[in-house]
């Protein structure tokens, strides 16, 4: 097998209600990464377009996106796995220039989440999980998510201050990422003050500190076959590992409550793949949609063994000077998460790293890079590992 | 030709039904007699919870039923302070999840148990429950 490169990565501002339609805000994302790569729409083969239609009022919005964006008569088609959708995006782009069907392929990822009403958007929330058997009971993401955080904390004894310096550090970095919809700093003292919305509980043990920020965006990878990759990438970057997992929808059917099995699963296949082990990461974007992922993911990925994820943030270790920085760029709990642009913008994140672009968030010479990225609550796990 | 009669009784079960039509809608029939019910298949013998109307381990589309009873353990719950549309009535309410060893059952917690008596790893019980709309569902209650 050849390998497979970056030739371009992009991303619009995330934001809070974009003034624009869907296909404008993808155009944002899309013209960003040409002209990091410096090649035209017709140099680009095939494009996968990312999205989570239950935020579109755009039937197949593949179509409209491959007109705006001037990539017709190219084949275009559309990826959906939730917040993973553009990591699944690639692995698909992966598996068509390695196949030999086309040379460049462009990843579009986008999410307007402000599309459709917020009554609307909370009519969504309910039916997250298996319409018939878990939403009937009223169920939302983050009280999933707090079902993870109150089995981590009883397996392991984490407490809701370890999460609260895992928000404390994104806030840190959304701060200096001009991209970031919040840029506001958060403090610990903040999750103790019942005057800071910070400490106003959500779903026990996660309060609105512990929840990422909503907002509008999109991103966009362009991948090459080797021989295109050389062409026209002026710091390569190359996929050295890639995997993809699911698990069950119904909680009922799954075993462990303290991490995500198909995250952990991906990870393996992607270390293996790449020939390397955790240790040789220098630096990751890690699913942050709430604290307790982010936890979760360093004890799934091999960063801490299993329950001393909170070890590592207390001794920031996963700050931008520590032994592995994770989501130095705010993650998604700062920098915010428009569902299907999410995996397309870390790995935006971890492309700029490895070239050394990466500005104030840049950790020093990176030579791998990993992007782990969550579809639902732990239901499609995707890792992808990066090297110069 | 007479009308087709619609088997929809799915849409009693829980406080927003999102769907009514499915195989298994024994399941609600059974909750209005006081039982919390699963599948388990006549070919190779696993028990689903939630039911279900086949296999996917032999792929047989025979099944019985089997009553969820005795004595569960709380793997985890979350207490919600806000809820999705039409379930605002209902605040506060525990989502939670009771491991029966062979099968798992999600459901909620019985809302008169105090906070601080609610532990992961204590033992519960799955009963049956009318919603105050009249919808069914099931809750757990302390064994």
């Amino acid at each position: 097998m050849g390998k497979v490169g970056v030739i371009g990565v992009g991303q619009s501002s995330f934001v809070r209600g974009y003034p624009g339609s869907i296909k404008e805000l993808a155009f944002e994302g899309f013209s960003d990464a040409l002209k990091d790569a410096q090649i035209k729409t017709t140099d680009i083969k095939a494009s996968v377009v990312c999205s989570s239609p239950e935020y579109d009022k755009q039937r197949s919005a593949a179509g409209v996106m491959a007109e705006y964006l001037g990539m017709t008569p190219q084949p275009t088609f559309y990826v959906e796995t939730l917040c993973s959708s553009s990591s699944t995006g690639v692995k698909l782009a992966y598996a068509l220039i390695e196949s030999g069907l086309h040379d460049v392929v462009a990843v579009v990822g986008f999410q307007k989440m402000s599309e459709i009403s917020s009554a609307e958007s909370q009519e969504r929330m309910g039916r997250g999980a298996d319409i018939q058997w878990e939403s009937p009971f009223g169920t939302m993401m983050p009280a999933y998510y707090a079902m993870y955080a109150q089995g981590h904390m009883a397996k392991y004894g984490t407490t809701p201050d370890d999460l609260a310096l895992i928000r404390v550090k994104s806030a840190t970095y959304g701060q200096i990422n001009e991209k970031a919809v919040y840029r506001k700093p958060v403090t610990f003292e903040m999750f103790h003050d019942p005057k800071s919305p910070m400490s106003n509980p959500v779903a026990s043990p996660l309060r609105v500190g512990d929840c990422c920020a909503n907002a509008d965006g999109s991103s966009c990878i362009i991948l090459g076959n080797e021989e295109m990759t050389k062409r026209f990438a002026k710091k390569p970057v190359w996929i050295r590992g890639i995997g993809a997992a699911s698990t069950t929808v119904n909680l009922a059917g799954r075993d462990v409550f303290s991490g995500l099995t198909a995250g952990e699963l991906a990870g393996a296949e992607a270390y293996k793949m790449a020939g390397i082990t955790p240790q040789h990461i220098n630096v990751a974007e890690v699913h942050d949609c709430f604290t307790i992922a982010e936890m979760m993911a360093y004890e799934n990925l091999g960063f801490a063994k299993p329950g001393e994820g909170k070890d590592l943030i207390k001794s920031k270790e996963t700050y931008k000077e520590g032994s592995i920085p994770v989501n130095v760029d705010g993650g998604l709990l700062s920098k915010g998460h428009p569902i299907g642009a999410t995996g397309g913008s870390q790995m935006r994140t971890i492309v700029l790293q490895l070239r050394g672009e990466a500005g104030e968030m840049q950790v020093k010479d990176p030579e791998f890079g990993l992007v782990h990225n969550i579809g639902g609550v732990g239901l499609y796990g995707n890792v992808t590992i990066f090297g110069r | 030709m007479g009308k087709r009669e619609v088997d929809d009784r799915f849409k009693k079960f829980g406080t927003v039904s999102f769907t009514s039509i499915t195989k298994v809608n024994d399941f609600v029939t059974k909750l209005e007699e006081g039982k919390v019910s699963g599948t388990c298949c006549k070919g190779c013998g696993k028990k689903y919870f939630p039911p279900r109307a086949d296999c996917a381990e032999c792929l047989s589309r025979e099944m019985d039923w089997f009553d969820v009873e005795g004595k569960g353990i709380l793997r985890t719950y979350s207490k919600l302070e806000f809820a999705p549309i039409g379930f605002e009535a209902d605040l506060p309410y525990s989502i939670a999840l009771l491991d029966y060893g062979d099968y798992k059952v999600f459901g909620r917690l019985d809302s008169s148990i105090p906070d601080d008596e609610v532990k992961v790893g204590m033992e519960m019980t799955t009963a049956t429950n009318v919603l105050s709309n009249g919808q069914l569902n099931y809750i757990f209650k302390k064994a």
